[in-house]
């Protein structure tokens, strides 16, 4: 049960920039599963390496505290078992559930080539075709650059991580770069659905195409006729090296941004450390019927693992993104504002951002902050 | 001082001669050095090129020869011969912007040349200009692009209507000429540490190659610090703290972008210099921004990105003395933001730019 009213009314009080965080919710196109245990959903957890574990036990903690309706199915894949018979577990779980939280498996990539990347088996095993990426300015955080608002949307599936490789004369190895025109149009129509939803104004297709000119080539030319759909909505492209450029000297011309894998790669990390870094930013995949949220960066963090040290902001907001999806839009904006208002005291930045705190302070300060403005919360801290 | 400056030219030069099939002539007189003014704004920045050359009393004399492409025998375009026969001789060549025509039957002239002479490397060495204000400062490093095969080996085929593959093309002799090349650039330089980037967790095989041949050639250059790093975590680092990087090796496309990537950090193309090493000790340095057709013959041009890669140009051939007072005089120039062209803030003309640089190269005689 909770207090719908009580925290509509709090969130009329919000400054302008939380409140468009409250309405950060994800495409409607989308139905989210419906809660069928009692009113509460099930929702698969996969650890993953490095600070995921940690960090997402930071999750569950918060989400008692909060009393928030969902309960976790954990899910372990342990990467350096050489069988997939555990990543298939999870993708199974996640049929179930339907929504998935995780964190970065591991990839050693010295072992042969037939022992895949886990992350990357999951997301082609589950058709999770978009992943989005929404890059703000933080209130609180010191970057080199201000005001960068851009939602970033790369095809997931396809293009250079298709994994096809072969050495048909030794020394000498092709890997295969496939663009479908199926899946071009599909991410290039999900970019502009997502841009007609949040009201954006301008979609930029990032490519090689005047190198790649048939396999980039396709993308462009398919996200040429889905803009020619949507004529509320400017469509321009860009290529990629000069996207990079122009990324790191003027970020702000950028709005709503598709683009095939591996470019989605570059960009994706490029605007994540304009922003503040990779403990920041939340991503979320999304499919025609599953959706997994992690980090936007995808990284293990192996280096910091352990030491209360990782910044929680990434996995936190992204546990937001989920409980948008789940359809509590009211815990996850009652759960973001506590997260903004902590970021925004320096004293409670973690190392990545400049600061000392350590993991734990920052929860139990989000904690605090539920506490002061949310409804009743769980008496055990 | 001079013992140093003595002490690097002779590494420079062993250097060179051991990484080159045929040792370079070194003649104490005055070198050869094609040059291909090229399109647009590219005669004019050449002019200020040479002229800040001739202030500076550099040993050089220039040969200019132009690059259209011709259909030669057999139907296959190439550059005229006049040309080739100039590279092939004076091994060093100084090349302004070139025109991509979009449907002239050619290819790119610079893909043409790049493949006449094997250019493998593409080196760009990024380092903050004091006096022109980025984001970024302290930025000192240097990417090392492979440049003849990765994403760009230009094949590509429809399989049925609708999908496209592109092959990537990953070899052992072009992974293992490119870390060569980066671990003598990294020690004649006095470099650090040089940084395979790659996506080896998910391209296993043609990246997995690329980075063991990589860990090859590390080992018999045991003085440089050799790293390897993921692409996406390199851009990372990159716009949050691009101290933390010296020497970039890099497969093509990671290449492109890297590079691009950090031209924006020190403030983009129109002051970026670049280097083409090719076998057989062909080495063409460049300009990387585009023709500006919209201000070709205006003398508006920005000549700094040729002039430092006439700079990069001097300490290949191991005139360090003449190459250290025509950057100090370029740098001193924007630093004092007195005369600048307009795309660096000022209001000056190109010509202006330069005669105030050929000053100050004079009063350091």
């Amino acid at each position: 049960v909770y207090r719908a009213s009580s925290s509509m009314f709090l969130c009329k009080l919000c400054s302008p920039y939380w409140k468009q965080c409250i309405n950060d919710s994800p495409i409607s196109a989308h139905q989210p599963p419906p809660a069928k245990y009692g009113g509460r959903h099930t929702v698969t957890l996969i650890p993953g390496d490095g600070i995921g574990p940690e960090l997402l036990n930071h999750v569950r903690e918060l989400f008692r505290f909060c009393c928030v309706p969902v309960d976790f199915e954990v899910v372990t894949v342990d990467s350096s078992v050489v069988s997939e018979d555990e990543i298939n577990n999870a993708v199974t779980a996640i049929r179930r559930n339907g929504v998935a939280l995780k964190g970065n498996i591991e990839t050693n990539h010295n072992l042969p080539p037939s022992h895949k990347s886990r992350n990357n088996l999951l997301r082609t095993s589950l058709d999770l075709y978009a992943n989005v990426m929404h890059c703000q300015t933080l209130p609180g955080v010191q970057t080199r650059h201000k005001d960068i608002d851009i939602i970033i949307i790369r095809e997931n599936t396809e293009g250079e991580y298709s994994s096809l490789e072969h050495e048909n004369v030794p020394g000498v190895v092709e890997s295969l770069k496939i663009i479908t025109r199926v899946n071009s149009l599909r991410i290039a129509e999900y970019a502009f659905k997502l841009a007609r939803e949040k009201g954006r104004r301008r979609v930029t297709a990032v490519h090689k195409a005047n190198i790649m000119k048939l396999g980039d080539g396709l993308f462009l030319q398919c996200c040429k006729e889905v803009a020619a759909g949507y004529p509320d909505i400017a469509f321009d492209n860009m290529i990629v090296d000069n996207t990079t450029m122009q990324l790191v000297s003027k970020p702000q011309q950028f709005d709503v941004m598709v683009m095939p894998n591996l470019y989605g790669n570059v960009v994706s990390n490029v605007c994540a450390g304009l922003v503040g870094g990779p403990g920041l930013v939340p991503g979320a995949n999304y499919g025609k019927n599953y959706a997994v949220f992690e980090t936007a960066t995808r990284n293990t963090g192996k280096s910091i693992a352990n030491k209360n040290v990782a910044n929680p902001t990434a996995t936190l907001l992204a546990s937001c993104l989920m409980l948008d999806h789940l359809g509590l839009v009211d815990y996850a904006s009652m759960i973001r504002k506590a997260i903004f208002k902590t970021l925004s005291e320096t004293r409670l930045h973690t190392a990545d951002i400049g600061g000392l705190a350590t993991t734990s302070e920052v929860v139990q300060s989000i904690m605090r902050e539920v506490q002061k403005t949310g409804p009743l919360t769980s008496e055990y801290i | 001082m001079a013992g140093n400056a003595w002490r690097s030219t002779v590494s420079r030069v062993m250097g060179a001669v051991k990484s080159q099939t045929q040792p370079r002539t070194f003649s104490r007189g005055m070198q050869t050095v094609t040059i291909i003014p090229g399109d647009g704004i590219g005669p004019e920045i050449s002019s200020a090129v040479i002229k800040i050359f001739e202030a500076a009393k550099v040993p050089i004399q220039w040969e200019e020869r132009n690059v259209t492409a011709i259909k030669g025998p057999g139907g296959k375009w190439m550059i005229p011969p006049e040309a080739k026969e100039s590279m092939d001789k004076s091994k060093i060549g100084l090349k302004g912007p070139l025109k991509t025509p979009i449907a002239a039957g050619h290819p790119s002239m610079n893909l043409l040349l790049r493949k006449t002479f094997d250019l493998y490397a593409n080196v760009r060495p990024c380092v903050s200009i004091e006096g022109y204000k980025t984001p970024y400062t302290d930025v000192d490093l240097v990417t090392i692009r492979e440049n003849t095969e990765g994403e760009y080996s230009g094949i590509e085929h429809v399989i049925v209507d609708g999908v496209v593959q592109s092959i990537k093309l990953i070899t052992e002799d072009a992974s293992r000429r490119i870390a060569e090349y980066a671990f003598e650039y990294a020690r004649n330089n006095q470099r650090a540490s040089v940084t395979a980037v790659h996506k080896a967790n998910i391209m296993r095989m043609s990246d997995g190659l690329f980075l063991r041949k990589c860990r090859e050639v590390a080992e018999n250059f045991k003085d440089v610090k050799f790293t390897e790093m993921y692409l996406d975590t390199v851009c990372l680092n990159m716009v949050q703290d691009p101290t933390k990087f010296d020497v970039l090796v890099m497969p093509n496309l990671y290449g492109d972008i890297l590079s691009d990537l950090c031209a924006g950090l020190i403030g983009g193309l129109g002051v970026t210099p670049s280097g083409n090493i090719g076998a057989n000790g062909v080495a063409i340095f460049e300009s990387v921004h585009g023709t500006a057709p919209d201000i070709a013959g205006k003398d508006m041009a920005n000549p700094t990105a040729l002039l430092l890669s006439a700079v990069m140009m001097l300490r290949h051939m191991g005139l360090h003395g003449h190459a250290k007072k025509i950057e100090t005089a370029c740098f001193d120039t924007i630093r004092d933001k007195k005369v600048l062209t307009k795309d660096l803030g000022g209001n000056s003309k190109c010509s202006e730019f330069t005669a105030e640089i050929c000053r100050r190269v004079q009063d350091m005689e």
